[in-house]
């Protein structure tokens, strides 16, 4: 039992290892390479050409004169101690770049996730209970219309809506330009009413798949002998409706819902353009346009530990919220 | 995800398409290939049209299904006239000019040509990308959970550090490295990663299956992988293979369109990401009267996403024996615990 704890959380760090390696091999795969860009950019600013190779150093923490297996071990090291070099467009470490989009798109992410399984929960299970009445028979619809409705264009329709014709909300920015960035009420206020339109956008598409998830998991347990069991027990509705019901229903969604937070990580790359919020996605598109490799790189590497994490946390987890299943489970070979 | 094994009552050999197979190979000694052909289109052409198109949803999602296909065929016979600048008056709304119905843009172009032209590329890009996942998906999930010991644990290794792996961005690094412009290159690019969630399913499915009695039948009758895994296995999972081939391709069309947006993936006509682009970027924003710029190409992506998830979910209705049992007013509970629907796959 404990072997699988730790076989698996090995595998975490293998991963990473493998997706570190694979974003060192990837800034070779792009047009140019990493440095030709970046020579020619360094060249026009007028940096004399004997210096450019150490300014290059210096940048990507990687000396390009350096054999392959060379650039590699420079790469993987610094990345281990959190370097990630400076950026190119921008100038500035690029650790430092990332801390201060992290909190943003964590923030969006967070929230906006946890509003659509609440919802969609809330909704799925009501459909639920009075299954094929009107009520179901309305959400179910709507449930279908959302889900086929791209985040992006309920971004793109409520931008336009609430904040170029109506001009309720910013359009764009994570806080307002005239406001310290410190813990202050008005920090606080400002940065809420710029994550209103990104939340919204990006809960409301989720909201349909999330409903109709539950909804079929809680007629499937409302089937159940233990539910009717319980019926003829007398116990109280409310307590069948959550105890007994809501409990199994959302089990097995709760995987999804680890899986979703690293997924929809990805999602912000096409959110914060939109919005102009200037989180993970935000700086990892801006430095893709700019062939600012460093900090694409990181921002991807960022992401990817994001995802690897919530997949090993939902892995470790299950089992303990799930009794009926164990950990690893064996595996014969056929 | 987690695997249920030993849950007997949870297996899909009970589903429909189980029991379908078996009754078709037991007779198949007594019966022509003709009778045997006619069977099977019976059984698994027939009767789930009937089933699919008892149902409303069903009937409308192929219904709209089927007119994006005519929209692609309008496109490749040239039946309505190519897109091009200056070709109307701009800034027409929508219906104010019955030869242009869906208006036009802020360079005189057609909306209604540029949406029509755009189609067959992008029905051929979701199909080869559905295509694709689901085929990867079915190859890995199947070995690796038949075939279990060290081969399983390699190749759900491999589709573990696929997974962990973030969609969106590698498309957009691969996109840039590859620059495709061929529409089913394209499509297996955006999914390039998509597999591995479905794969693990389907392997924890194939989990349980591989201890029916049957499959352990043929293997103590010495017949070889490759033969169980397509006679014995695949038939069991082949319902939950052809739901997530829809989604998987609605996933396309998500992912795709909103590349296109960015303005990420090349392109070599405007297809209705790149109309969406040019609206947005050349002021529809800001005035009512360019408001049809945004709405005409968005309504062709929701139209086509809501046709395929009304796809998705009608074919669930017709394979899923839970579903039909309960329409038909039986109780008959499956205490089945099968994880089918918890969001493996990446969701838009």
């Amino acid at each position: 039992m404990s072997n699988y704890y730790v076989r698996r959380t090995l595998r975490v760090f293998a991963t990473i290892f493998a997706v570190a390696t694979l974003t060192f091999g990837l800034i070779r795969l792009l047009p140019g390479g990493p440095f030709t860009q970046l020579r020619a950019q360094l060249l026009r600013q007028g940096v004399p050409a004997s210096e450019v190779d150490a300014r290059i150093a210096n940048l990507q923490n990687i000396n390009p004169n350096a054999p392959l297996w060379q650039q590699y071990l420079d790469y993987m090291g610094a990345v281990a101690r959190g370097n990630f070099g400076e950026s190119i467009s921008l100038g500035e470490p690029v650790a430092r770049i990332i801390a201060e989009a992290v909190p943003w798109t964590v923030f969006v992410v967070l929230v906006s996730t946890i509003l659509m399984f609440a919802v969609g929960i809330f909704l799925g299970s009501l459909q639920a209970y009075w299954e094929g009445s009107r009520f179901d028979k309305a959400f179910s619809g709507l449930s279908i219309a959302l889900m086929s409705v791209p985040f992006y264009v309920v971004a793109v329709i409520s931008l336009y809506v609430f904040s170029y014709q109506w001009g309720w909300l910013p359009t764009a920015g994570t806080v307002g330009a005239s406001v310290e960035k410190e813990l202050s009420i008005p920090f606080l206020l400002s940065a809420l009413e710029h994550s209103i339109l990104p939340i919204f956008s990006y809960t409301l598409g989720g909201i349909g798949g999330q409903a109709l998830a539950m909804r079929g998991n809680s007629i499937q347990v409302l089937g159940n002998d233990y539910v009717r069991v319980a019926r003829l027990r007398g116990l109280a509705d409310r307590r069948i409706a959550t105890r007994y019901v809501a409990r199994n229903a959302i089990l097995p969604m709760y995987t999804g819902f680890l899986l979703l937070l690293g997924f929809r990580l990805s999602g912000t790359v096409i959110l914060e353009q939109i919005f102009s919020y200037t989180g993970l996605g935000y700086y990892m598109f801006a430095a893709l346009k700019a062939n600012d490799y460093p900090l694409m790189m990181a921002t991807f590497l960022v992401i990817t530990v994001a995802l690897i994490v919530g997949v090993y946390i939902a892995d470790l987890t299950y089992s303990k919220i799930d009794p009926r299943i164990s950990a690893g489970g064996s595996d014969e070979a056929y | 995800m987690k695997r249920t094994e030993g849950d007997e009552s949870s297996t899909l050999a009970t589903d429909g398409a189980g029991v379908d197979w078996r009754g078709s190979a037991s007779s198949s000694v007594t019966v022509t290939r003709e009778e045997r052909l006619r069977e099977f289109y019976e059984e698994n052409v027939l009767k789930p049209m009937i089933v699919a198109w008892s149902d409303s949803r069903t009937r409308l999602g192929l219904l709209i299904i089927g007119f994006y296909l005519l929209l692609s065929l309008v496109a490749i016979l040239g039946l309505w006239r190519e897109p091009s600048t200056s070709q109307a008056p701009r800034y027409l709304m929508l219906f104010e000019n019955m030869k242009y119905p869906l208006g036009t843009t802020a360079s005189g172009t057609d909306l209604a040509a540029l949406i029509i032209h755009s189609t067959p590329d992008i029905l051929l890009m979701v199909t080869s990308g559905g295509l694709w996942a689901t085929g990867i998906a079915v190859l890995v999930g199947t070995v690796a959970g038949y075939k279990g010991g060290s081969v399983g644990r390699v190749l759900m290794s491999i589709s573990d550090f696929v997974m962990a792996i973030p969609g969106l961005p590698l498309v957009m690094i691969l996109a840039i490295t590859f620059n495709p412009k061929n529409p089913i290159l394209l499509g297996i690019i955006i999914n390039v990663n998509y597999w591995a969630g479905l794969g693990r399913s389907i392997h924890s499915q194939v989990l349980t299956i591989r201890e029916n009695n049957y499959v352990e039948a043929s293997r103590t009758m010495g017949v070889s992988t490759p033969r169980i895994i397509l006679k014995d296995v695949i038939p069991n999972i082949m319902p939950y293979v052809t739901v997530n081939f829809v989604f998987a391709a609605r996933y396309v069309v998500f992912a795709s369109i909103g590349l296109f947006f960015l303005g990420v993936l090349p392109y070599s006509d405007q297809n209705w990401g790149v109309t969406l682009n040019f609206a947005y970027n050349g002021g529809a924003l800001f005035s009512w009267s360019a408001a049809h710029w945004l709405i005409v190409p968005m309504a062709a992506i929701i139209g086509l996403s809501i046709g395929l998830i009304l796809l998705g979910q009608g074919m669930d209705r017709v394979f899923n024996p839970r579903v039909r049992t309960r329409l038909t007013g039986e109780s008959e509970s499956t205490a089945s615990t099968d994880e089918k629907d918890t969001g493996m796959t990446e969701v838009l």
